[in-house]
């Protein structure tokens, strides 16, 4: 890599807008990665549909976190100038796409949080972040919507799909948990309104995804014990991967335009 | 990509307010409710509409081709029932 990584100054309110913005980033990326290859037209669509809403997000949420920062940083470099260790997104969104059933699932259970997370969101004491999060709401309600129609038609479809849609959940289960952890850098955010408590959805995306699981005839698993690290920069392998491929060419050619 | 699981739909979009839903074309989707979301998906990305209608393209009887001499040339000649012959006042506006 011919650039060299950008440092930020990780203010609690820098940070927890990269975190999202990062969220935003890594699963719309993936969702790019579709582009071209899935099992129909109209869902190659849908999915780079809802993966450039999620850019437009990330792009919102970098700007303002580079605005906060106030360091000369912007979205660019945010995105395309950060190394593995210094993305803050959740680990379940970095998760590969998979068969269509495993991304279908990564999708559902983060939009039934997200969905929540931003029409909460919309109460900001932040009014960018309140901005922000009433654009997302509309954006993320139909993310939910698409893939709940997907969770039920495949797990209440043959034995193959729902064969594969009950394996992704079981395997992408252990990620859920680190979408309602709170750490120390987001409490004083909390207290002053600006960001919202994670715990208390917790019990509102429960039951949205338990009755769409069991409409699907799938189950939730039982366990409990929640895998995390990627809100403090400790990601799995795949991360790596995706940024290699997402940061290329700017890290080749810096400053290249079309 | 025609399989028995994603029958053929065709898509109605009405732009706006007052206007009539328009064919824009169509699509393939297992059930109404998918269809609906790929149609706006797939339609509706730059604003086109306010309202979608989908329709199971095998629910349309269309007209046989073969027979369009029967069916429309007699209606070439009828030029009478333009209505031509008329001047429209301009507040009327758009007709």
């Amino acid at each position: 890599m011919a650039v060299a990584s950008i440092q930020v100054s990780e203010t609690p309110l820098v940070l927890y807008t990269l975190r999202r913005a990062d969220d935003a980033l890594i699963l719309g990326h993936r969702l790019s990665e579709w582009c071209g290859h899935a099992p129909m037209m109209e869902e190659d669509m849908a999915l780079a549909n809802m993966g450039l809403d999620l850019l437009g997000q990330a792009r919102e949420l970098y700007s303002y976190a580079a605005k906060v920062e106030g360091r000369g940083n912007d979205e660019d470099k945010f995105a395309y100038l950060r190394d593995v260790r210094q993305y803050r997104n959740l680990l379940l969104l970095e998760q590969p796409n998979g068969d269509f059933a495993r991304t279908m699932v990564r999708q559902f259970v983060y939009a039934a949080f997200a969905d929540l997370y931003w029409r909460a969101m919309m109460q900001s004491s932040d009014p960018t972040l309140a901005a922000i999060a009433a654009k997302s709401e509309k954006e993320t309600a139909y993310h939910l919507r698409h893939s709940s129609e997907w969770m039920v038609r495949l797990g209440d479809g043959t034995e193959e799909s729902h064969r594969r849609a009950q394996g992704a959940i079981d395997d992408l289960w252990a990620y859920t948990g680190e979408m309602f952890h709170l750490d120390d850098s987001e409490r004083g955010l909390i207290d002053a309104g600006i960001a919202i408590g994670p715990a208390k959805l917790h019990a509102p995306w429960l039951k949205t995804i338990s009755g769409v699981v069991n409409e699907a005839t799938l189950a939730l698993p039982k366990s409990d014990w929640m895998q995390q690290g990627g809100r403090d920069g400790r990601h799995s392998e795949h991360l790596g991967h995706l940024l290699s491929e997402l940061q290329s060419m700017p890290r080749t050619f810096p400053g290249a335009t079309w | 990509m025609a399989t028995p699981n994603t029958p053929l739909w065709e898509v109605f979009i009405r732009s706006r307010n007052g206007l009539a839903h328009k064919h824009v074309g169509s699509l393939h989707a297992s059930d109404t409710t998918l269809a609906l979301q790929a149609a706006r998906d797939i339609y509706t990305r730059r604003g086109e509409g306010l309202s979608i209608w989908v329709v199971p393209s095998n629910a349309i009887t269309a007209s046989d081709p073969s027979e369009k001499g029967m069916v429309f040339e007699p209606a070439e000649s009828k030029i009478y029932r333009h209505p031509t012959f008329y001047d429209v006042p301009d507040e009327v506006g758009h007709m």
